[in-house]
């Protein structure tokens, strides 16, 4: 049975996920949704659990516990036709941006194209060669592999391989962690405008204070094993919490948001 | 965008006044819908003349990048020149998309590159890598006794524990397969002589066969095989993995040699395993040829075998077979290392290298053979 996606629905919502390697508890009665159309932005310290998360979001880890839902979909239920179905939905880009080694960078765009759709070959290079300069890279890493590409080019490869199948949710995780900050901004721009043109619905795990004051519409917090606030920026750093706190209450959060406001 | 079902098809109308042409659009635009209209709307416009495009896409009900971009194409034509282009009705979502395509148009990519020409500079560039890799080869193996001379000079340089741990995983976790191995060479050369010489009279030769045979030839070229097989693999991909991960780039600005790091305690783990490895093969191949005699139809005690075995084989078999083996350990673990160095940052590089790295051990062990065969002949050993 094919997969209906009623884009009216949550796109995504987990409910009271439990995360644990072994003994180690990673996350606890978490509860998380993303409002469709918005811009999620995920922080929290280094090690608390964000890569993992995303990762038990997508599927790639079992939570121990709780209930992740797509479009009003339990995961859990769907048959494995429709689970391949909802993850054309869905585009990733991993931290350190997970690209085919043997592959160049267009092959590598085009290998969501193959699997997914039956256009004809030239179109799909085409389309790759689009997809690669949306995310700002030079026409001539089309052909270039994964190991001739610097970090930041890496990132932006892998972005643009998210992108392929014009998904309706998107996952970042640190997108602009190795970007100079002229591209930096050239990416937040970028996700602003694909958000607004294609309806997209964004975690956007991220550092980069910069990115969180111009692009995301809500933070999320997640401290002490849960998601503890999500909400527009000024509310989350009025959020009574130490960690929260420091973290807005640093010199670099002040310098970013006074040019923010600029 | 997810649904074929209730979408419709995309459907188009061209117009010109002019130098302007009109582009009016309507229906689905998206990445599951353009695939027929796709031939037809770029030979369309190829067929025209223009200077500007006005897109009219307030009729589109679903637009994706994939649309945006067969809209885009209007805006650059196979003749390459650049034409001004406007969107004049269509929401802010679709304007936005629509610029962001014909910016993507606007950048030429690279273009294709031709079959028969990438196949022949291919072949070119094979045959200078044959010879690029035989001279980094030799100049390897050069680097590598200047090297293990400077640390045998001072000992204590010598990481003597992973050479130990890399003993125990070449030499001990191995040793049981070669035994194993060998046993069915042995037993399988004592079925073989048993039986041609029986038809002689003279199934008391077969002794000597299995003797000579296995001291001699099998014992040492079983074991160097085997070895080459399993641990070069292991050299190829664990150095390999290391130099994909950078690890061996961080080694060298720390001041680490990757020779004293890595070549060097494989080569030493080698160069103890193998000689013991080889006297266990030994010994089981002779085992097995000693059970065949006594329990395969014979009728040779293990007394007369082994006094046969003593008056007629004699030791220097032995030591010519011992002899070989540090030649092949040298081989084994250079070629491993070597091959793990040379991989680059691709996963199939890591591939190549860890085969190319095994037939080449393999070759090379078997190529030393016939050289030592052909030595000790001339010797008359
Ligand atoms: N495969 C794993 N096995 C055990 N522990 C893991 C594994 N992956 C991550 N962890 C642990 O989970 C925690 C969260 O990791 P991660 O999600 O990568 O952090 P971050 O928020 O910086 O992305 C870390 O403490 C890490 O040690
Ligand atoms: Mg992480």
């Amino acid at each position: 049975m094919a997969l209906k996606i009623d884009k009216t629905a949550s796109p995504m919502e987990a409910r009271g996920i439990l995360t644990q390697f072994g003994s180690n508890v990673i996350h606890e009665d978490l509860n998380f949704h993303l409002p469709r159309g918005e811009i999620v932005g995920l922080v929290g310290g280094s090690g608390t659990g964000k890569s993992v998360l995303m990762n038990t979001l997508l599927g790639l880890k079992e939570p121990e516990g709780g209930m992740i839902r797509y479009f009003g979909y339990d995961r859990e239920e769907l048959s494995a036709e429709q689970r391949f179905e909802l993850n054309t939905q869905i585009g990733v880009l991993f931290q350190g941006g997970a690209l085919f080694s043997s592959l160049t960078v267009r092959e590598n765009i085009m290998v969501p194209l193959r699997e997914h759709t039956d256009l004809p070959v030239k179109l799909m290079r085409e389309l790759a060669d689009m997809k690669i300069h949306m995310v700002g890279l030079p026409p001539q890493s089309a052909t270039l592999y994964p190991s001739d590409l610097s970090g930041g080019m890496k990132k932006r490869a892998g972005l643009a391989r998210s992108l392929a199948l014009d998904p309706e949710i998107l996952f970042l995780d640190e997108p602009t962690a190795g970007l100079d900050p002229v591209g930096a901004n050239a990416f937040d721009e970028l996700i602003l405008g694909l958000r607004e043109a294609m309806d997209l619905t964004v975690l956007l795990i991220t550092h980069d204070l910069d990115t969180l004051y111009t692009t995301c519409d809500k933070v999320a917090v997640l401290v002490d094993k849960h998601i503890a606030i999500v909400d527009s920026l000024p509310k989350v750093i009025a959020y009574e919490h130490p960690w929260v706190q420091e973290y807005f209450g640093g010199p670099r959060s002040r310098a970013a948001l006074s040019a923010g406001k600029t | 965008m997810s649904s074929n079902s209730n979408s419709h098809p995309p459907e188009y109308e061209l117009s010109q006044s002019g130098r302007i042409i009109t582009f009016r659009a309507k229906g689905s635009w998206t990445l599951r819908d353009i695939g027929p209209i796709d031939e037809a709307l770029s030979q369309k416009l190829e067929a025209l003349d223009y200077d500007a495009v006005h897109y009219d896409v307030a009729d589109v009900s679903e637009l994706d990048t994939a649309g945006a971009y067969m809209f885009a194409r209007a805006v650059r034509t196979a003749s390459g020149e650049c034409h001004e282009w406007e969107v004049i009705a269509g929401s802010t979502g679709q304007r936005t998309l629509v610029q962001a395509a014909a910016d993507a148009v606007m950048g030429r990519p690279p273009e294709p590159t031709r079959q028969w020409y990438d196949s022949l500079t291919n072949m070119g560039r094979a045959s200078e890598r044959f010879f690029l890799e035989s001279i980094d080869t030799i100049a390897f193996i050069g680097q590598f006794f200047v090297v293990l001379f400077k640390m045998l000079l001072r000992p204590r340089t010598i990481r003597w524990k992973s050479v130990v741990a890399l003993t125990e995983e070449i030499g001990l976790n191995a040793a049981p397969i070669v035994m194993t191995l060998c046993f069915f060479i042995g037993a399988v050369i004592a079925y073989l002589g048993a039986n041609l010489l029986s038809t002689f009279g003279a199934s008391v030769f077969m002794v000597d066969l299995v003797g000579v045979s296995v001291l001699r030839e099998l014992a040492p070229i079983i074991t160097a095989i085997l070895i080459a097989g399993r641990s070069d693999s292991a050299f190829t991909a664990q150095i390999g993995a290391m130099k994909m991960r950078q690890e061996i780039d961080a080694m060298t600005v720390l001041g680490l040699d990757t020779f004293e790091v890595l070549v060097v305690p494989r080569a030493l783990a080698c160069l103890i395993s193998l000689p013991i490895l080889t006297f266990l093969g030994m010994m089981s191949g002779i085992f097995a040829g000693m059970l065949i005699a006594w329990l395969g139809g014979l009728d040779i005690s293990p007394i007369l075998f082994f006094a046969r075995l003593n008056e007629v084989v004699e030791l220097k078999q032995f030591w010519i077979g011992m002899a070989k083996t540090p030649f092949f350990a040298i081989i084994i673990a250079l070629i491993g290392c070597r091959q793990g160095l040379a991989v680059t940052g691709s996963v199939d590089s890591l591939g190549a290298r860890t085969t190319t790295s095994v037939v080449q051990a393999i070759f090379a062990v078997i190529a030393v053979d016939a050289v030592f065969a052909l030595f000790f002949f001339q010797m008359g050993i």
